[in-house]
């Protein structure tokens, strides 16, 4: 069987379409572990974690924060469908870092009425976005 | 009779109201556009998402999950109305005709109907008239996000899930199309079953892998699905709203208009009709000399 020369990748959330393109490959965070999709790979539906999702077009790669939704792939075609997603231009880094920030206060902080699974979580996005975002940042201005 | 001056109070009067219609109705035309942007960028989740709900229908025994359960098989509870309201009034028949409706959906029911609420209309209308509200909230339409949608769905499940509500159904106006809206009445759970289209969908996912097993995506997707629906129909009944709005808005400026013409001839007849008489009192007077 030929295989597909590249991905029609599509990433949705439930307010609007963020990527609709056609790339060479995607890394998607899968709730069990990062999974790499180059064209061709075996059809697959999983489940996302919050996470780093990334696209390649020839050589330049474009970040994305997800957290939660789905992914379906198929030989030829990537749909994620994610609650949140962020591309790293749009990451606001003064807000990821005050989101962080107020996570890991309720972490510290020991009394018995915090949520300790909803600051988990508030953390973890918020370091994923500044991740995310870091990278938006030493990537070359277009022109060089 | 009026006198001159009053007549011209009162077409000042008539005027400051049409500009305030005018500017409502450029208004509500703007917040229209957006609204219905929004529309079109939740329709590709939406119809995604229903994609992947139906490639999977075919992998999971649907019956196993409590959200798809069958009508027959509930508990003898009150049915839970969720009813979508605008916030706001001075948009036609907006809010009139869907709390028309859902009066006489509850008066139709063969068993009692519990309220959801979401708006201010709804809410306050029917809060007043003592009726079984389990879920309200207001001022969501400003600034309308998934979130809002979530809540909802969070209740709405849990009404279900407890076996408080035996069914739950979803009253909204839909957004046809700028000048018309339509009340619709939808099942929003038990999930109603899907197109039975298994066979193709069957053979495309024959060599699906899943991670994790089927069963616990489809768990986590039906949630996700109510969601998504119930966010599909606030969209939905926001555009209805800024277009019912905008409609009714353009109707108050035209009759506006007609009513200053109205009352110009009125006032312009009057001050002939004052002129001629007093020509008439010169006359008489100047003959009687």
């Amino acid at each position: 069987m030929e295989l597909p020369s590249a991905l029609s990748f599509e990433l949705v959330t439930p307010e609007r379409s963020i990527v609709h393109e056609s790339v060479d490959e995607v890394q998607i965070p899968g709730s069990q572990g990062y999974l790499g999709v180059l064209p061709g790979h075996t059809p697959l539906l999983t489940t996302l974690q919050v996470g780093e999702l990334w696209f390649r077009r020839g050589a330049e790669r474009s970040f994305v924060s997800v957290a939660f939704g789905f992914a379906e792939i198929l030989p030829d075609r990537v749909t994620v469908l994610a609650q949140i997603a962020e591309r790293a231009e749009a990451i606001d880094v003064d807000r990821a870092e005050e989101a962080r920030r107020r996570a890991r206060e309720r972490l510290a902080g020991s009394t018995a009425n915090v949520d300790f699974e909803r600051a988990r979580v508030a953390l973890l996005k918020s370091l994923v976005r500044l991740q995310v975002a870091s990278h938006a940042r030493i990537r070359p201005p277009a022109g060089l | 009779m009026p006198s001159l001056i009053d007549m011209r109070r009162r077409i000042r009067a008539v005027k400051s109201t049409q500009q305030i219609t005018k500017a409502m109705k450029t208004v509500a035309a703007s917040k229209l556009r957006r609204a219905q942007e929004r529309i079109t960028g939740a329709r590709p989740f939406a119809q995604l998402m229903l994609g992947v709900l139906n490639s999977l229908a075919t992998r999971v025994d649907p019956a196993l999950h409590p959200l798809l359960a069958a009508p027959a098989d509930r508990p003898p509870a009150p049915t839970l109305l969720v009813v979508v309201t605008a916030d706001k009034g001075l948009c036609g028949s907006f809010n009139s005709s869907l709390l028309r409706r859902a009066g006489t959906y509850v008066a139709d029911a063969d068993r009692e109907v519990a309220l959801g609420l979401v708006g201010r209309k709804g809410r306050d209308f029917f809060v007043r008239r003592g009726f079984d509200v389990r879920y309200e909230d207001i001022n969501v339409f400003t600034n309308l996000r998934y979130t809002h949608a979530q809540a909802v769905a969070r209740a709405a499940i849990g009404e279900f899930t407890s076996g408080a509500a035996r069914d739950v159904y979803l009253l909204y106006n839909e957004f046809k199309s700028v000048l018309q809206q339509r009340v619709v009445v939808e099942r929003l759970l038990p999930i109603p079953r899907l197109e039975d289209d298994s066979a193709a969908a069957a053979e495309a996912l024959a060599g699906h892998l899943f991670e994790p097993t089927p069963a616990e995506i489809f768990d986590e997707l039906l949630p996700r699905h109510v969601e998504t629906q119930l966010f599909r129909a606030l969209l939905e009944s926001a555009a209805a709203e800024h277009a019912a709005r905008m409609t009714a808005m353009d109707a108050a400026t035209r009759n506006a208009g007609e009513m200053i013409d109205q009352l110009t001839l009125y006032m312009n007849k009057m001050r002939q009709a004052t002129i001629t008489r007093e020509l008439i009192e010169v006359v008489s007077g100047a003959e009687a000399l």
